[in-house]
C-alpha cells in the first residue's frame, strides 16, 4: 500500500492571458504522506495559491493545468471528469481559500453556505443539518453561533469570515485539507485554537494537510515537512526542523534572515534586496540569480535541479549541485 | 484659557477619538423589530500625535475594523466625537468630508473586496489623482509606475486586473492606492498580513521611510505581534469593543499589565524557539458583543478573575506614566 495520499508530478499551470503565456507553476513535484502536514512557503506571487487551485481542479481559463499527474490515493486527478472531481471536492479533499470574501457568496447567509456541502455530500437535512452547522461554528470559536448562522458575510469581521471558510472545509471530514493562509486574519489566541483543532482532527481521523503560510512560527509548530517555492519552482524541501535550522538554498536563508527579531531595536528590517522577476523576465538560469549573493556565472545560464543535501533535504542551487554544499553559513546578506 | 488649550491640542493631536460607540442593530421577525444590538465599538477614546504610529491589536471581532471605518466615515458612529486636526468629522457635510477624505486614507483588510474588479491597476491608481486634479497626465502615469515599484511590483503589471494577481500582490496594490494622494493619516488594516516576510520587511521599511519624509501618521491594525512591536510607538489592545490597555510599545511588550495582553503575548508562535513557551491558554468561549458579560468583559476567561470583576466594569486608568489599563488588579 502506498503511504502517500497525494503525489504531484511535474505539475505545470500556464496562463494564456498575456501576449506571451507564462507558467505560474513550472514543473513542480512533491508528495504528502498520510496523516502528514506539508507546509508551503515562498515569496508573494511564487505560485502557492495556483498550485492548490490546480490540485482542486479550480483553475479557470485562460489558465490551463498540465503535467504528468496529480495522484490522490492512486487516482490521477488530471484524468477525472468534471463530475467526478465535484464529488471529491468539498468531500474528500477540501480547501480553505486565501481571501474569504472572494469565495463566500454575499447573498446567502453563512449557515446555509456551511450546510451546502453537508446537503450535497452527506445528505443531511433540516434540523440535523442545522445542528451540525451550529456545532461547526462553535468548534471554530464563533460566539453566538445560533445568531451568526443567519448573518451574511458582510456582517462579519475578517477573522470570522476566515473561520466560516474553515468550517466549510471541515464540514464533511475530508481526508486532505489544503489550507491557503488559513489563519492570517486571526489573532494569535484564536489561531492557536484553530491549529489545535486541526491537529486534533489529524490525530483522530488521520487527515492530511497542505498548509500554505508565510508565518514561519506556524510552520515550525505544525508542519512536518516544508516546501519552499520561488518564481514558480520548488527551490528547497525537507523536514521542517532541518530547513529552518540549517537552510540550504540562498533564498531560504534570505527569508529566515528577514524575520523581525524579538526585542531588537533596529529601525529597519532585513530583507532580500531586489524583487522577484515578473514571469516574462524569467531567464534560462536560476530565477534567484539576480538577487543571490553567491551567484556564479553558471547560475545565469543554467537552471539547477533539486539535489540532495542530506536525507530528506533537497535544494535547487548550483552550490549544492556542483559542490555538494550548502550556501555558506556566514551571515547571509539580507540588506537593511 | 480654553481657547489656548484648544490651540495646543490642534497642533499636538492629528486625531482625537472621544467616547465613540458603534452599535449594530440585531433585527428579528417580520416587522424587523430591533431586539438587541452588537456593541462592536463601545465607548472608545484615544488620541494620536502627528507623526506617530499607533498599533492596534486584539481578538478577532473585537471592533478594530469597525473603529477604522468610523474614522474614515464609511460608517456613522452611534455616539461620540472623532476629530481630525481639531475638526469634528462626525458633523462635516458631504462636501467638507470630500476634501477631508483626501487626508485620511485606508488600506483595507480584504484587498480583493476593496478593488474594482473591472479596473486595471493603473486606473485604480490614476483615478484618485484625476478626481483631485493632481499633476498632468504624464506626471500621473509616472507616479503610478513609481508607486508600483516602491511596493515591489513590476511596472509591467499596470495593465492587469485584480483577479490576475496573487493575494499578496493585491495587498500591495491596496497600499499603493493609499499612498497615491500623500495623505496625512493612514489607517492600515492588516496591510502586510498576506506578504511573505521579506516583502513584508520591504513594505514596512517603505512605510517608515515615507513616515519620516512626510511626517505621516499611521494607525496600524495587526495580528502579528512582532510586526506591531517593530512599527508602533504606542499600542492599544482591544477586547470586545473596548480598549483594555494602551501604552508605549516598550512598556507593553516588556511589562504587559492586562491579563488579556499577557495571554496574547504568550500565544504568539515562534520560529525555532528552543524552549516550548509557557502558553496562557484562555479557557471559555469568546463572549458575544451582543451580550457582553457583566462587570469586566474579560472576566469569563480571565485567569486572575476576582469577585469584583463579575459585577463592576473597570475603567481605563493610568497605572504607570503613559501606560493605561482597565483591570481591577490595578484600580
Ligand atoms: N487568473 C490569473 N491570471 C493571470 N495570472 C495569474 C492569475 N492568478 C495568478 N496569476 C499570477 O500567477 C502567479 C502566481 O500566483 P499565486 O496566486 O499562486 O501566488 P501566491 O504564491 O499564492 O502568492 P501570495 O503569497 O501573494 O498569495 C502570480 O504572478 C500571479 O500574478
Ligand atoms: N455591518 C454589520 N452588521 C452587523 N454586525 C457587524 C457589522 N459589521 C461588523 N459587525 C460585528 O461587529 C463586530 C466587530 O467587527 P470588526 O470587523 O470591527 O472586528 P475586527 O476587530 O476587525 O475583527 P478581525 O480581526 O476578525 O478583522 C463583530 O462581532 C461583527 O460581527
Ligand atoms: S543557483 Fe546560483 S543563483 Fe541560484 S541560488 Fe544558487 S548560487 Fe544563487
Ligand atoms: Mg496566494
Ligand atoms: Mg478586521
Amino acid at each position: 500500500m502506498n503511504s502517500n495520499i497525494l503525489e504531484v508530478n511535474k505539475l505545470k499551470t500556464t496562463f494564456f492571458s498575456r501576449k506571451t503565456p507564462f507558467n505560474a507553476v513550472d514543473e513542480i513535484s512533491f508528495h504528502v504522506a498520510k496523516g502528514e502536514t506539508l507546509g508551503i512557503v515562498g515569496e508573494s506571487g511564487c505560485g502557492k495559491s495556483v498550485t492548490s487551485l490546480s490540485i482542486m481542479g479550480l483553475v479557470k481559463p485562460p489558465g490551463k493545468v498540465s503535467g504528468d499527474e496529480i495522484k490522490y490515493n492512486g487516482i490521477n486527478l488530471l484524468e477525472l471528469s468534471k463530475r467526478e472531481m465535484r464529488k471529491l471536492r468539498g468531500n474528500e479533499i477540501s480547501m480553505i481559500f486565501q481571501e474569504p470574501m472572494t469565495s463566500l457568496n454575499p447573498v446567502y447567509n453563512v449557515g446555509d453556505q456551511i450546510g451546502e456541502s453537508l446537503k450535497v455530500h452527506k445528505n443531511l437535512k433540516g434540523k440535523e443539518r442545522k445542528e451540525k452547522v451550529v456545532d461547526l461554528l462553535k468548534q471554530v470559536g464563533i460566539p453566538r453561533a445560533e445568531e451568526i448562522y443567519y448573518n451574511y458575510p458582510h456582517q462579519l469581521s475578517g477573522g470570522m469570515r476566515q473561520r466560516i471558510m474553515i468550517a466549510i472545509a471541515m464540514a464533511c471530514d475530508p481526508k486532505l485539507i489544503i489550507a491557503d493562509e488559513p489563519t492570517t486574519a486571526l489573532d494569535v489566541t484564536i489561531q492557536a485554537q484553530i491549529l489545535e483543532l486541526m491537529k486534533e482532527l489529524q490525530a483522530k481521523k488521520g487527515m492530511s494537510m497542505i498548509l500554505i503560510t508565510h508565518d514561519l512560527g506556524v510552520v515550525s509548530e505544525v508542519c512536518d515537512r516544508l516546501v519552499v517555492m520561488y518564481a514558480g519552482k520548488i527551490v528547497e524541501t525537507g523536514a521542517v526542523k532541518d530547513v529552518l535550522s540549517s537552510p540550504s538554498h540562498p533564498y531560504t536563508k534570505g527569508l529566515l534572515a528577514s524575520l523581525p527579531k524579538k526585542g531588537h531595536k533596529e529601525k529597519r528590517l532585513n530583507y532580500i534586496p531586489g524583487q522577484v522577476p515578473a514571469p516574462i523576465n524569467w531567464g534560462k538560469g536560476c530565477r534567484f540569480s539576480d538577487r543571490c549573493p553567491y551567484v556564479m556565472s553558471k547560475c545565469h545560464t543554467d537552471i539547477p535541479l533539486l539535489t540532495k543535501v542530506k536525507d530528506g533535504q533537497e535544494s535547487a542551487c548550483w552550490l549544492t549541485v556542483e559542490e555538494g554544499r550548502r550556501a555558506p553559513n556566514d551571515t547571509i546578506e539580507a540588506t537593511s | 484659557m480654553t481657547q489656548l488649550k484648544q490651540q495646543v491640542n490642534q497642533n499636538e493631536y492629528i486625531l482625537e477619538v472621544e467616547n465613540v460607540k458603534k452599535y449594530f442593530p440585531i433585527k428579528k421577525g417580520v416587522f424587523s423589530k430591533q431586539v438587541r444590538a452588537v456593541k462592536a465599538v463601545d465607548d472608545v477614546s484615544f488620541q494620536m500625535r502627528k507623526g506617530e504610529t499607533l498599533g492596534i491589536v486584539g481578538e478577532s471581532g473585537c471592533g478594530k475594523s469597525t473603529m477604522a471605518r468610523l474614522i474614515i466615515r464609511l460608517l456613522e458612529a452611534t455616539d461620540g466625537v472623532i476629530k481630525l486636526e481639531g475638526k469634528d468629522l462626525t458633523t462635516l457635510s458631504k462636501e467638507e468630508m470630500r476634501s477631508t477624505r483626501r487626508d485620511i486614507q485606508m488600506v483595507f483588510q480584504d484587498p480583493y473586496a476593496s478593488l474594482n474588479p473591472r479596473w486595471t491597476v493603473e486606473r485604480t491608481l490614476l483615478e484618485p489623482m484625476r478626481v483631485y486634479n493632481i499633476g498632468t497626465r504624464s506626471e500621473r502615469k509616472e507616479r503610478v509606475i513609481d508607486l508600483l515599484n516602491k511596493v515591489g511590483l513590476d511596472s509591467s503589471y499596470a495593465k492587469r486586473h485584480p483577479h490576475e494577481f496573487s493575494g499578496g500582490q493585491r495587498q500591495r496594490i491596496g497600499i499603493a492606492r493609499a499612498l497615491v494622494l500623500n495623505p496625512k493619516l493612514i489607517i492600515a488594516d492588516e496591510p502586510v498580513s498576506a506578504l511573505d516576510i521579506s516583502v513584508q520587511a520591504q513594505v514596512i521599511n517603505l512605510m517608515q521611510d515615507l513616515q519620516e519624509q512626510y511626517n505621516l501618521t499611521y494607525m496600524f491594525i495587526t495580528h502579528d505581534l512582532s510586526v506591531c512591536e517593530h512599527i508602533s510607538d504606542r499600542v492599544a489592545v482591544m477586547y470586545l469593543g473596548k480598549i483594555v490597555e494602551l501604552a508605549k510599545k516598550d512598556q507593553l511588550f516588556s511589562n504587559p499589565l492586562h491579563p488579556y495582553t499577557l495571554a496574547l503575548i504568550s500565544a504568539a508562535p515562534e520560529v525555532n524557539s528552543p524552549v516550548k513557551k509557557e502558553r496562557i491558554v484562555l479557557k471559555g468561549d469568546v463572549p458575544s458583543p451582543a451580550k457582553p458579560p457583566k462587570g469586566c468583559a474579560f472576566h469569563t476567561r480571565c485567569p486572575s478573575c476576582m469577585d469584583i470583576c463579575k459585577v463592576e466594569a473597570p475603567t481605563l486608568n493610568e497605572k504607570e506614566p503613559g501606560q493605561f489599563v482597565a483591570c481591577h488588579l490595578y484600580q
